[in-house]
């Protein structure tokens, strides 16, 4: 059996009422995972959006996938960024810790070495925003565990090719 | 000159007149009342009333596979729409082109849970190609023409179109627009196939020593440029074809290389063919399971060869060698052209070592079966109907189950378009009505519902439209009392524990047609067969015949669930001393 592999996409489509539950739909319908999922407007004089999926599956299923998005009359362009030249990844996190001394200190600290900027802070608390690779956000976020850890909000990955060519 | 001034419902009279559509089944309700009045105040567009909107779909469906055009439907809210759910789905597995447009409460009142308000557009997101919710006058000329244009391009399928009331009963101005693959913004189907790719398939063509073509409905719905072409293909490589359930009439089945039908129920020759062959072409079918069987014993020597216009097709249950998105009809021509060019000849031991082959599993005669002088078998019923039916302008529906089956094996089709089924959902209830829409658009040809009498069961209410629209559609009930296949797999699967798959209290077909003014005919036993389907063929009414035949006979040849093609069980004398296997048992 061929193994399972990570792949990043982005569909770029029509920002029509229902889309983006077309897309979910065809998911759910057939089967396939989604580990992430971010949609923004990204062109508003022409309406369109652009979703990015990060999903796993065999080679197969991930070209069955492509097919699939590809056919639904809303999608303008699919592009697997994980097949098509390097890419980047990023996804950011609102992450809440509560805590007081020691605790506190080694919070900032550790915040400190992952470039997360405390956005709200208060004599018990702090709420860091953190931008990054999804591994390095796991990391901070493993490490926030024992400092008094209370809650997290991740956008999910957005992705873009490098280089100066677009998709 | 100022744009003239409609209300939406006479934008969407318009739209439709303007495409060229003459027919719309459907049935009124509160939601589009505006429509209706639209409907009485013209008589351009013909309206068929249905008694329920799950038939309208399925006539639509016959009137579209019959014809190559669109079918429309048109039902109101809530009800109206969740009715015409099961045909939206069955056109979209078989890949018919329908626009239904759906009432919808109007606009301020979506989401208040009103009278008759359903989420439409959600409901039928996953059985459609595509759905539209109009919430703007002005939108509606452009999204019924996207629509239409929709539910044609490329792989065809259902369409809805959701009409809030108060966008029906508002104005806007009116010109005609007609939406094209160019002018399409995101919707545009590849047509043309790689020319590398089909000249790749048509050196493996060549080359081939045992070549096979598998075909299906594909190939008809290309048009009948495509049949044509494909005739003329296949008669050049003199090479053996075999289509699928959905693809019959795509290959004149009277034809010499024409093997039968493929799959659980097809022909010995044609499975076992599909098994040794070592090119494999194609055109136009999808792998399904029905036809493949167990997929890790698929034809495993062949290399394959895959013409389709919907991407998503390929491979996604079978890995192909050569794949090409495209129609049908172009990429034959393409390939025509190539095989000419190439100048290509078969070697004549090698073919005629696969025809040696091929003709000694011909030999086994699987459709053979045993004669009887009491009880009408009900192939025999079947082989009388295409003998007293060939060469006339006839059509044949069908409902779902051995009915079908036989249908399939014993109805010879040698023209496309002539047979309508539900081959992908597999609808008990379909044949009927798409019989009633194949009648409407060809008033004059004669049309035979092939129906069981469990599956008529399920939209028997449309006997008042046929009678009401004095169509004279032909129902041939071949009547064993049961759920034939539920109860065909019950004896081989499940120890003959009939559980609920016998029909009691079944009316008396005669009288009911009777009692509608119709025609009822019976036979019950096989003297009487030719006599009513005679009788039945010079009736210009709607004509019901209740056909008693043999209620233990089970449909063969069968590929059991999880078996490969190679194990095919032929006749009751080799279902003995199987066992299925737990995998086997687990799928349908």
């Amino acid at each position: 059996m061929d193994t399972s592999e990570r792949h990043t996409m982005a569909v770029l489509v029509d920002n029509e009422v229902g889309v983006l539950a077309r897309v979910i739909g065809l998911f759910s319908g057939r089967g396939y995972n989604i580990e992430s999922l971010t949609v923004a407007e990204v062109d508003r004089e022409n309406g369109v959006s652009r979703i990015s999926i990060v999903t796993s599956g065999t080679p197969q299923i991930i070209e069955q996938i492509k097919a699939q998005l590809d056919r639904l009359v809303p999608v303008h362009r699919i592009t697997d960024l994980t097949v098509e030249g390097p890419s980047v990844e990023r996804e950011l996190a609102l992450v809440k810790v509560r805590g007081s001394g020691d605790k506190r200190v080694e919070a900032l600290r550790i915040a400190d070495i992952f470039r997360a900027n405390a956005i709200d802070s208060t004599s018990k608390s702090f709420v860091f925003e953190i931008s990054g690779a999804t591994d390095k956000i796991d990391a901070f976020v493993e490490l926030m565990k024992p400092l008094g850890l209370v809650e997290i909000s991740r956008t999910g990955v957005v992705a873009i090719a490098r280089g100066a060519k677009g998709i | 000159m100022a744009k003239r001034k409609l209300s939406g419902s006479d934008i969407i009279i318009q739209c439709l007149l303007d495409a060229g559509v003459d027919t719309v089944f459907g049935y009124p309700g509160g939601a589009v009342l505006p429509i209706y009045d639209a409907i009485f105040k013209q008589n351009r567009l013909k309206h068929v009333l249905v008694r329920q909107e799950g038939g309208a779909v399925h006539m639509a469906e016959g009137y579209a596979r019959s014809t190559g055009k669109l079918g429309v439907v048109l039902v109101t809210s809530g009800p109206g729409a969740t009715n015409a759910v099961t045909g939206l789905t069955d056109a979209l597995m078989d890949s018919i082109p329908v626009l239904c447009m759906t009432g919808q409460v109007p606009t301020h009142l979506i989401g208040n849970d009103a009278f008759q308000e359903a989420d439409t557009t959600g409901i039928t997101r996953p059985c459609t190609k595509h759905n539209y919710l109009v919430k703007d006058v002005n939108d509606l000329a452009r999204v019924m023409n996207e629509a239409m244009y929709v539910a044609k391009a490329g792989r065809p399928g259902p369409v809805v179109v959701d009409l809030p009331k108060d966008v029906l009963i508002e104005e806007a101005a009116y010109e005609p627009i007609k939406i094209t693959q160019a002018k399409h913004k995101t919707y545009r189907p590849r047509i043309k196939g790689d020319k590398a790719l089909i000249r790749e398939a048509v050196e493996l063509i060549a080359k081939a020593k045992k070549p096979l073509f598998y075909c299906g409905g594909g190939v008809i719905n290309s048009g009948t440029r495509a049949h044509k072409l494909l005739t003329e293909f296949v008669r050049m490589t003199g090479d053996p074809i075999t289509l699928t359930l959905m693809g019959l009439g795509a290959y004149p089945a009277n034809d010499r290389q024409f093997l039968g039908m493929v799959g659980m129920h097809g022909t010995y020759e044609s499975n076992l063919a599909m098994h040794d062959c070592d090119v494999m072409v194609n055109i136009g079918a999808r792998f399904d399971d029905r036809v493949t069987g167990l997929l890790s014993e698929f034809s495993p020597g062949s290399k394959k060869i895959h013409v389709d216009i919907d991407p998503s097709s390929i491979n996604k249950n079978v890995v192909v060698d050569v794949p090409i998105v495209g129609d049908c009809a172009s990429v034959l021509a393409d390939m025509i052209a190539v095989w000419k060019e190439i100048k290509a000849k078969r070697d004549p031991k090698a073919q005629k070592a696969w025809w040696t082959q091929i003709e000694k599993w011909r030999k086994r005669d699987c459709l053979r079966y045993v004669p009887s002088k009491k009880l009408i078998k009900p192939q025999y019923a079947l082989e009388r109907l295409y003998e007293l039916t060939k060469g006339t302008d006839t059509y044949i529906t069908t409902e779902v189950g051995q009915h079908q089956m036989w249908a399939a094996q014993f109805y010879r089709f040698d023209e496309p378009n002539r047979w309508m089924t539900s081959g992908g959902l597999g609808t008990m209830g379909y044949g009927f009505p798409a019989a009633i829409g194949v009648q409407v658009a060809h008033p004059k040809a004669t049309v035979i519902d092939v129906a069981g009498e469990a599956s008529f069961l399920m939209n028997i209410q449309e006997m008042s439209t046929a009678v009401q629209y004095r169509l004279p559609v032909k129902v041939f009930i071949l009547n064993n009392q049961y759920m034939g296949m539920v109860r065909q797999w019950q004896e081989l699967l499940y120890g003959g524990r009939y559980s609920e798959s016998y029909t009691a209290s079944l009316p008396d077909f005669v009288k009911l047609a009777e009692s509608y003014g119709a025609a009822g005919l019976r036979a019950t036993k096989p003297d009487d067969v030719d006599g009513v389907i005679k009788e039945m063929l010079s009736n210009d009414r709607f004509t019901i015949c209740d056909i008693a035949v043999d209620q233990e006979e089970n449909c063969f040849p069968m590929i059991p669930s999880g078996a490969p093609h190679n194990e095919m069980i032929l006749g009751p004398e080799d279902e003995k001393e199987r066992e299925t296997s737990v995998e086997g048992m687990v799928l349908v």
